[in-house]
């Protein structure tokens, strides 16, 4: 990888802001995005990820701050930055009276290319999002995760430098999520530079190679996803569940425990701790009987608890 | 920093961008027009077809001289020319707008591509032009072929009333993508669009209205485009070419207004 200073910033913010009226959605943050990596915004919903992926998608004007996309202002030249960009909403906007096909001709005249390389690149678009078979179908009639591939595939239309992506996968089954995250995969490995927001930890965890958990529009730590659990999360987690009658009573008994901090949630209370098994044990041994238990990794909801006291998915 | 700014390009022309905009427009109606078609060719023939052959014999039979002396007819179908622009400009920039942001949302994904919100709103004008020139074709064959044509300089009643329709559609246009709530529009077509379109010269002479209304209508936008659209389909605009300028220059100024509010209004709307 190249150092830092020598890779290419694509996107660069500085005491970014935007404020609605009184409410401030995002509150004078600082990032520099290098080309080709994936970059995350990871926090509950209101946190301001979506108002800071609207003034990247220069729809958006700061109201402070610096922002600069491609080495452009995006308020002046915000025409021609789009044109470089590719926007996956976090609702589809697809024209369901429309073909499949049909979609993408119209999504790429908007962009001003050709008849014949649109044709081109619809066919390999449509491979690449596994559609070839539903270019002539409608739009209406398909799942929402065909829908999803579609938006992929549409914004990749005009062969963005940046692909900004706006929870990508919420509202998605299981398995349609994960057929979305090997697409954005892919991507990552062609060298497309990837902006993307989400709430759900496996996502980031899968798909970032960096990123910033962002809450009340401000950023509350920057790094990778390994990074951030090694810096804020212990090795191991212990997950107990106790009946909610005792639930209280046990969560007093177990802050006596040499564990490194102890959250108390509404069902279930967790131990970070360095070896789960031990203190598992030892646990038991005082007389507190668990109804279920898990040992477990940190991950990123652990960080995203620690750093803000709340849950994402809240 | 690397100069990733000199890989882009120029920002294409606005015309060219609106252009984008329309085509696109031309695109999705390729999969709707047919079943459009048929209204626009259904309205004008009853319309055209009561009046001039139900009621127009009634009328007639009164004398005609407060009509200016040609049958009601020839008085009531250019006035169904001009009110048949103003609704489809009506039909073609109140819901399809609101559509566009909360339904299937054609502004939204376009945002996201080089076209500007004054782009947006230009392309989708040039379609509705599109849908006015239509439809208001429709109108004058219907009339053509109901005889309701006295005078060759009928074809200048055409752009006169496309140029109505435009005059309607600038304004209402640059409005509707302001609005928050879809029943608003309903206010609009009961207490704008019908009063205008029965109180505007139409049916009826405006000398049978009393002296405050009458004043009142002159200022209307539908009264000059029906005024101009008759004044061309009797072949009476040449006696009055200060008066026709009049109305001309009235309706275009109301269009530019709407095309300069409708810039604004979208930019305001779309970039949040």
């Amino acid at each position: 990888m190249l150092e830092r200073s020598e890779a290419e910033v694509l996107v660069r913010a500085r005491g970014l802001t935007k404020t609605f009226g009184s409410f401030t959605a995002v509150d004078g943050i600082d990032f520099d995005l290098y080309r080709g990596e994936a970059f995350g915004f990871l926090g509950p919903n209101g946190a301001g990820k979506s108002s800071t992926m609207r003034m990247i998608g220069c729809v958006s004007p700061p109201t402070g701050g610096e922002l600069s996309i491609l080495g452009r202002d995006p308020v002046r030249d915000g025409s021609a930055i789009r044109a470089r960009l590719g926007v996956v909403p976090q609702e589809d906007t697809l024209d369901m009276e429309l073909t499949v096909r049909e979609n993408l001709l119209v999504y790429g005249r908007y962009f001003g290319l050709p008849r014949r390389v649109i044709r081109e690149r619809t066919a390999a678009l449509l491979d690449f999002v596994q559609l070839a078979d539903r270019a002539k179908s409608k739009v209406d009639p398909l799942s929402g995760g065909l829908k999803r591939r579609l938006t992929i595939a549409r914004s990749l239309i005009n062969e963005p430098e940046i692909l900004i992506l706006d929870e990508p996968t919420t509202g998605l089954d299981p398995q349609a999520r994960h057929v979305v995250w090997d697409r954005l995969f892919r991507l990552k490995q062609r060298g497309v530079t990837l902006i993307l927001t989400t709430h759900y930890m496996d996502e980031a965890e899968q798909l970032c190679d960096r990123l910033v958990v962002m809450d009340h529009g401000r950023f509350a730590a920057e790094g990778s996803p390994r990074d951030l659990i090694a810096r804020y999360c212990s090795p191991e987690v212990l997950e107990v569940r106790f009946d909610p009658a005792v639930h209280d009573a046990a969560a007093d008994k177990l802050k006596d425990f040499s564990a490194e901090r102890t959250e108390v949630l509404a069902d279930r209370i967790l131990l970070y701790v360095a070896d789960g098994d031990a203190v598992l044990a030892a646990v038991r041994a005082s007389g507190l009987e668990p109804i279920t238990s898990l040992v477990r990794r940190g991950t990123l909801e652990d960080v995203f608890l620690r750093l803000t006291g709340r849950r994402l998915e809240d | 920093m690397a100069p990733a700014s000199l890989a882009l390009p120029h920002s294409a022309r606005s015309w060219s961008l609106s252009f984008r905009a329309f085509q696109c427009w031309l695109i999705v109606y390729r999969r709707i027009w047919r079943s459009s078609i048929w209204s626009s060719v259904l309205g004008p023939i009853c319309y055209i077809g009561a009046l001039g052959f139900g009621l127009g014999p009634l009328v007639d039979k009164h004398g005609t001289a407060s009509l200016g002396g040609v049958s009601y007819l020839a008085f009531v179908a250019p006035a169904i020319l001009a009110s048949g622009a103003m609704n489809t400009a009506m039909g073609e920039a109140s819901y399809p707008v609101f559509g566009s942001l909360k339904w299937n949302r054609i502004y939204i994904a376009t945002q996201a591509s080089p076209l500007r919100p004054a782009d947006i709103f230009r392309g989708h004008l040039m379609f509705m032009v599109m849908r006015i020139a239509m439809n208001c074709a429709i109108v004058m064959l219907v009339m053509w072929a109901f005889g309701a044509i006295r005078s060759a300089w009928v074809v200048l009643a055409y752009p006169a009333a496309v140029l109505t329709g435009l005059a309607f559609a600038t304004p209402i246009a640059a409005w509707a993508v302001t609005v928050k709530i879809e029943s608003s529009f309903t206010y609009i077509f009961r207490f704008v669009m019908m009063p205008l379109m029965l109180f505007s010269g139409t049916f009826f002479p405006l000398s049978q209205l009393p002296a405050g209304l009458r004043a009142l209508a002159y200022v209307t936008p539908l009264w000059q485009g029906v005024a101009l659209c008759r004044a061309f389909s009797l072949g009476t605009a040449a006696g009055d070419p200060l008066v026709m300028i009049g109305h001309v220059a009235y309706l275009a100024v109301l269009a530019a207004v709407g095309i300069w509010a409708g810039a604004r209004t979208y930019r305001r709307r779309l970039y949040v």
